[in-house]
């Protein structure tokens, strides 16, 4: 594989090379590293000047996310953002895991079993994820609001699997294009049912493309702002928007807690990226772009 | 691949005869029923009582149809789960929002909707705000994309070649693009922050005074092309990079013969194998450029004054703080047009090009 891979061109550079990518790489990470660093700062070294590089580590922040006192002095207090967390944590999986079932099964159809009009289906559900959020969300906030379903989990919830369901289908019927479809057909004389076929033939040999898929969605889904804004109540409410409205409220500039939330926000994200390298590309083009 | 299946010789079993016969396989009694539980629940019933009973509706219509095709028709049973999810999240909301655009709304006060033609639309394309706020989104979509095209372009021309590490150092440059925007627009009001913040301090070293980013429209606009065009410019780096290796080794070999110079190399070579995916890359980032509202949001709130919200943070304006319901909608159907042409366009130049290879 790795023999192919330099066959098709890419050519050797040295160490020279590293140095140089070294460099741009690092100074392109600074401002992500320079957020990791400060939620390790005390308040009076997150704030000095010039900028501290060398500093002692203090967990306080952390700690900070999620007791603190709001008034000095007095006892600390629970924020929330354990709840926050947790919010996140299970909307966005409960969602990625709805959205993946229904998507597996259409990426399946339309890959296999072209309807016609395929293509025509396969436009539309890419632009409603192409759509402006804000396009598609003022009619939802209206009818969520009749149905009773903002400020719930369930709302969220149904909003997320239909937001993350168009990547879902894309992204999978990308992995099921790639499959030849011979071990199908054989399966097929041998007399297995269909359902056979998809769960025990088509399915394992995409389980890489469901992972990845997974993974995406959990991305796009934890980060995601607009809809949860509008649709979450206290109760339900997300890390991005309790992130936003602390930037605004309460702590002012109380850097160093803030950086702690955000790297407590971060720092699994960019983990998971770094296991997701080989199907970025094909990921943040929603799988229409393979290679 | 796209041979139809072994079909399993199943006897569809005893359809009805008539369409008033009530079985669970009979979908045209369903229909019927929802056609006329839709709009009496509509006219009768609370609003809340009838939104449940009409969904109660399409689901009968739904389970029916579902039973009717189980065995026989595969690809469209596999496919109604998610095209019904999609209709019922997005597809309908939008026909709503559609109806309402045509309507006299507010959704903060009692009122019911005034039905008003073609008013909101003829105040949104008189508004001199809107069009303001088109010119503020065209221009940040130029300058960040434009951006976006260049650094990435250069990014990926560093990375073109194998070298020692460069797994780890392509993925601290990719790394941005995976962040939430709620984070990116922290992260920068942070470092653009007069007092503490890293650019001002920068700047005081020359200057001796803080350097307030946000304060003039010109560098607020800057600050937030800057945010997003680092965000970004890995998503161009990316594209261009799988062009750049799909290039064949032997080509390159073949150009060092004849002692061809960097640049006929470039554009005789390397540039035919990337031109599709930055035609892609450009309309890509266009359709996303298009609708930037987190950053803006969350940077600057479209100051100072209004200088620089982009038409989507307006929309949300209208729609939100204004609650002026039906003219938004009006609005968003416009910016709706504007994306499905591009998308359209972004989709045609994919499928040119999966044909190319």
């Amino acid at each position: 594989m790795a023999k192919g891979y330099r066959a098709r061109g890419v050519r050797q550079g040295g160490w020279g090379r590293t140095g140089l990518a070294a460099v741009v790489s690092v100074a392109y990470f600074f401002p992500v590293l320079w957020i990791i660093l400060t939620a390790f700062k005390t308040h009076n070294d997150a704030l000095a000047t010039p900028p501290k590089f060398l500093f002692h580590p203090t967990i306080e922040n952390f700690i900070a996310v999620f007791r603190r006192s709001y008034i000095k002095g007095f006892e600390a207090v629970d924020t929330g953002f354990a709840l926050f967390f947790f919010n996140s944590i299970f909307v966005s999986a409960s969602s990625v895991v709805i959205a993946l079932a229904i998507g597996t099964l259409a990426a399946y159809g339309f890959s296999r079993f072209p309807l016609r009009g395929n293509d025509t289906y396969l436009f539309i559900i890419l632009t409603t994820r192409m759509l402006p959020p804000i396009v598609v969300i003022i009619p939802i906030f209206l009818m969520f609001r009749v149905a009773g379903l903002s400020g719930g989990y369930a709302g969220v919830m149904l909003l997320y699997t239909a937001f993350n369901l168009p990547f879902a289908i894309w992204m999978m019927k990308s992995f099921f294009d790639e499959l030849s479809g011979d071990v199908e057909d054989a399966a097929r004389v041998d007399g297995s049912s269909e359902t056979r076929v998809f769960s025990r033939v088509a399915l394992p040999q995409v389980r890489a493309g469901l992972a990845a898929t997974a993974v995406f969605g959990l991305i796009l889904t934890w980060n995601e702002f607009l809809f949860a804004l509008l649709l979450t109540g206290v109760g339900t409410r997300t890390v991005p928007v309790a992130m936003a409205q602390t930037i605004g409220g309460d702590i002012g500039v109380r850097w160093g807690l803030l950086a702690a939330i955000e790297t407590l926000f971060l720092v699994p994200v960019i983990v998971v990226s770094f296991l997701l390298q080989h199907q970025l590309l094909r990921g943040v083009t929603f799988g229409t772009i393979k290679r | 691949m796209t041979q139809t299946p072994v079909t399993t010789a199943t006897v569809a079993a005893a359809r009805p005869a008539t369409w008033w016969t009530p079985r669970w396989s009979n979908w045209r009694l369903a229909l019927v029923v929802a056609a006329v539980v839709l709009p009496a629940s509509a006219l009768t019933l609370p609003v809340n009582a009838a939104f449940w009973l009409s969904l109660a509706a399409a689901t009968l219509v739904a389970v029916t149809a579902v039973v009717d095709a189980w065995g026989r028709r595969r690809g469209p049973l596999l496919v109604a789960p998610a095209l019904a999810l999609l209709f019922l999240t997005n597809l309908f909301p939008l026909m709503w929002s559609l109806g309402l655009s045509f309507f006299r709304y507010r959704a903060n006060r009692g009122a019911a909707p005034v039905f008003a033609g073609f008013a909101n639309y003829q105040t949104v394309f008189a508004s001199p705000i809107v069009w303001d706020r088109l010119q503020t989104t065209a221009l940040v979509v130029i300058l960040t994309v434009g951006t976006q095209m260049i650094v990435g372009f250069l990014l990926a021309l560093l990375f073109e070649k194998e070298f020692p590490g460069r797994r780890v150092l392509l993925m601290l440059v990719l790394t941005p693009m995976m962040l939430s925007y709620v984070a990116i627009g922290a992260f920068f009001r942070y470092y653009y922050e007069p007092t503490f913040g890293l650019l001002s301090q920068a700047v005081r070293v020359f200057t001796g005074r803080p350097f307030i980013l946000l304060d003039t429209p010109a560098r607020a606009l800057a600050g937030i092309i800057v945010a997003d065009a680092w965000m970004w410019s890995p998503f161009v780096m990316l594209l261009v990079l799988s062009g750049l290796v799909s290039v064949p080794a032997y080509l390159y070999e073949a150009a060092e013969v004849d002692r061809a110079s960097w640049w006929r190399r470039f554009w005789t070579i390397t540039f035919p194998y990337i031109r599709s995916l930055l035609l892609l890359a450009l309309l890509f980032r266009t359709i996303e450029a298009f609708k930037i509202f987190d950053v803006v949001f969350l940077l600057t709130e479209g100051g100072p004054g209004t200088s620089t919200e982009t038409i989507g943070v307006y929309v949300y304006r209208l729609a939100f703080q204004y609650f002026r319901t039906g003219e938004s909608t009006a609005l968003a159907y416009i910016l709706l047009f504007i994306v499905v042409v591009l998308t359209n366009l972004y989709l045609y130049f994919v499928k040119q090009r999966s044909a190319e290879a």
